[in-house]
């Protein structure tokens, strides 16, 4: 028999069938929507006066343009509120389930889909949201798309599509101190650069891979998409099918004994080909932060910015922007804020390992700490488990689910010219709020860095 | 719905020789809470053509009237981030209806072919020479032949060909979309279904 990756094994089976040597019609299983990229789709399915194909196979939720303060109250805001107006009456008139504000479900489409049990090994899964790729660690294809392919979705379960090169990035051996999936993605991004994945979708495999929970492997195939990729997987293991045991819309008992049969053959066989492979040391990693204003601009805590002349036609323009000089040392540099959430960092792991730090201690008085949880079920543990005593004790505020300041869209911004250490993806010229300068990082080091009020190793504290 | 027919244009460049332009910038977050297609092109590129005033930044491209074109050219790796479709209505509806780089991010590339604007890829050393022409004849232009799958520089012997899905070129030159495609698919898609355990 043909040898085949685990991207092969998935996507072939949804191929409805062939338009051309490179296109496919690819069938989807979950389709996830929100309130921002949904609206268009909808509204042209209404100009054609066609109705939702598989209503059952799209969920929606609110999260990008919510508030995360005063969730009970009307929003003040009044595009915001019409955006959320429009997604429930969409929702109402195709009979799709909706987890709007204030349901116990709702929160970031991709922390509510794993956490919910909706994402599973083997599933095609697509979102009018470039991080739907977060999905992939499970083993399943799931990737980012534009409102003209959710319309698609909504009116066919199916999109159009051209089968991506294959990648394969391992990284093998332990993890030091201090370093999470976080760490792992901005290393990879430092070395294989922003495009460095364009036109692939990626299988991360290797033993430090292997060693993730499903909530770190969640944090690196969320941003896959940073290098460029359509998306990341990782073949589902005992890990998986355990965080998955319980879950509300994962089969129960017999069927799910049955289903793990079936998910434990979604895996890259031997001697299955790669367009690419690239194999990294889990010990030469070390707890990393951008300095730059893409995510590829990355560096090891403890390394001076770089010296890149010539090399770099981004590179000054972004140091200019971040206020950094060429050769300088970035721990100690004042900051201004810190923000613990989104989706690549606001589960509830991400809010243990901060609470670690914080426990006991005080933020700086000069830095606005904000953690926001990336579900409601999130909130609810952090909770339950004396999470939020920790950081309110330390100064920092636990607000309500929602993407808030990893893009932006609602009152969460950081002002013109301030610093803000961000566990979210992208640090991009005014992606949290015009003029604002991003810092990516893991919790650990958002969390030992408001502590200081400058940007701080977070071994310093572990 | 189907689009605007792209069969060939000849037009002059706004030249953007900027690597890894990601959506955030072509249209910043803060301007996604429409919930109709229109008017996203007054925003285009928001903050790098305007300060935090709302005063034009005169360096901008975009704020200079001498240049003009609807054909947009950018450094590699355009229409990096988010998957926000509103970035290429925004460049559509500033009236832009091509955009050329080295290379552009697959999602970008997608949602530019789903609604009518071209993404034409070129290489390294055929952009570098837009751009070095551009700084010495501001009025150049470029003819892009969809048919025939070539960009050629007006009154130079410089040209080049690009690839595209025989579909998606089918698609832009008749105006056709997707979704008619797979509306006519639905019984192989019911069929489909069926045959899926």
């Amino acid at each position: 028999m043909e040898s085949k990756t685990l991207f092969d094994k998935v996507w072939d089976k949804h191929v409805v069938s062939k338009i051309d040597d490179k296109l496919n019609i690819l069938y989807i299983d979950n389709h996830f929507i929100h309130e921002v990229t949904s609206p268009q789709a909808f509204a042209g399915l209404d100009n054609r006066g066609i109705k939702v194909f598989r209503p059952k196979q799209t969920i929606a939720t609110a999260d990008h343009n919510v508030p995360t303060k005063g969730q009970h109250l009307p929003i003040k805001e009044e595009l915001s509120r019409v955006q959320l107006e429009k997604l429930k009456e969409n929702c109402v008139n195709h009979e799709i389930k909706l987890f709007g504000l204030g349901h116990p479900y709702n929160g970031i489409v991709h922390v509510i889909g794993p956490e919910l049990g909706i994402t599973q090994p083997g599933m095609t899964i697509v979102c009018g949201d470039s991080h739907t790729s977060t999905h992939g660690a499970f083993g399943s294809i799931a990737f980012g798309i534009g409102t003209s392919e959710v319309e698609m979705v909504l009116a066919s379960q199916c999109l159009i599509q051209a089968k991506p090169k294959k990648m394969l990035i391992q990284v093998d051996g332990k993890l030091n101190r201090g370093v999470s999936a976080k760490d792992i993605i901005l290393y990879l991004l430092s070395k294989l650069t922003s495009s460095g994945g364009t036109g692939h979708f990626i299988e991360f495999a290797g033993t430090a891979i292997k060693g993730l929970s499903m909530e770190g492997r969640m944090t690196l195939c969320n941003m896959s998409i940073e290098l460029g990729a359509r998306g990341g997987m990782i073949a589902p293991d005992e890990v998986t099918f355990e965080y998955m045991k319980g879950r509300q819309f994962v089969p129960k008992e017999e069927e799910f004994v049955k289903k793990v049969e079936e998910w434990q053959a979604l895996k890259t066989d031997e001697g299955a080909e790669f367009d690419k492979i690239h194999f990294f040391e889990a010990e030469d990693i070390e707890p990393m932060i951008t300095y730059g204003t893409n995510p590829g601009m990355g560096i090891k805590i403890g390394d001076n910015i770089p010296n890149k002349n010539g090399e770099d036609k981004d590179f000054e323009k972004a140091l200019s922007y971040m206020g950094f000089e060429k050769n300088e040392r970035i721990i100690g540099k004042k900051i201004d804020y810190i923000f613990i959430g989104s989706c690549t960092n606001g589960r509830i792991e991400d809010l243990r390992e901060a609470a670690n730090i914080i426990k006991g201690r005080k933020k700086a008085p000069e830095v606005n700490a904000y953690i926001v949880p990336g579900s409601k079920l999130v909130e609810k543990v952090a909770v339950e488990e004396g999470l939020q005593e920790i950081f309110e004790a330390a100064g920092f505020e636990l607000r309500q689910p929602g993407c808030s300041a990893c893009l932006a869209m609602n009152e969460d911004k950081i002002p013109s010219g301030a610093y803000c250490v961000s566990t979210s993806n992208r640090n991009f010229e005014g992606r949290q709020g015009p003029g604002a300068r991003t810092l990516l990082a893991s919790p650990l080091t958002a969390a030992a860095s408001a502590i200081n009020g400058h940007i701080t190793d977070p071994r310093d504290f572990l | 719905m189907s689009f605007e027919k792209f069969i060939q244009l000849t037009s002059g460049i706004v030249p953007l020789p900027v690597e890894n332009v990601d959506t955030d910038q072509i249209i910043p977050a803060r301007f996604l809470k429409a919930v109709s297609r229109a008017g996203f092109g007054d925003n285009l590129f928001r903050d790098w053509k305007y300060d935090k005033n709302g005063q034009p930044i005169k360096e901008f491209i975009l704020n200079d009237s001498q240049v003009k074109g609807k054909i947009l050219v950018a450094g590699k790796n355009f229409g990096c981030g988010s998957s926000r479709e509103h970035a290429a209505w925004a460049i559509y509806d500033y009236g832009f209806r091509v955009v050329i780089s080295s290379s552009f991010a697959d999602i970008f590339k997608n949602n530019a072919l789903n609604i009518g604007l071209l993404p034409v890829e070129v290489s390294e050393n055929f952009l570098e020479k837009i751009f070095d022409l551009w700084q010495v004849k501001k009025s150049m232009k470029l003819m892009v032949n969809l048919e025939e799958q070539y960009v050629s520089i007006i009154g130079t012997d410089d040209k080049e060909r690009f690839k595209i899905s025989s579909y998606k070129k089918k698609c832009l030159l008749n105006g056709y979309d997707d979704i008619d495609y797979l509306l006519s698919k639905k019984e192989e898609i019911e069929n489909f279904e069926l045959n899926k355990s």
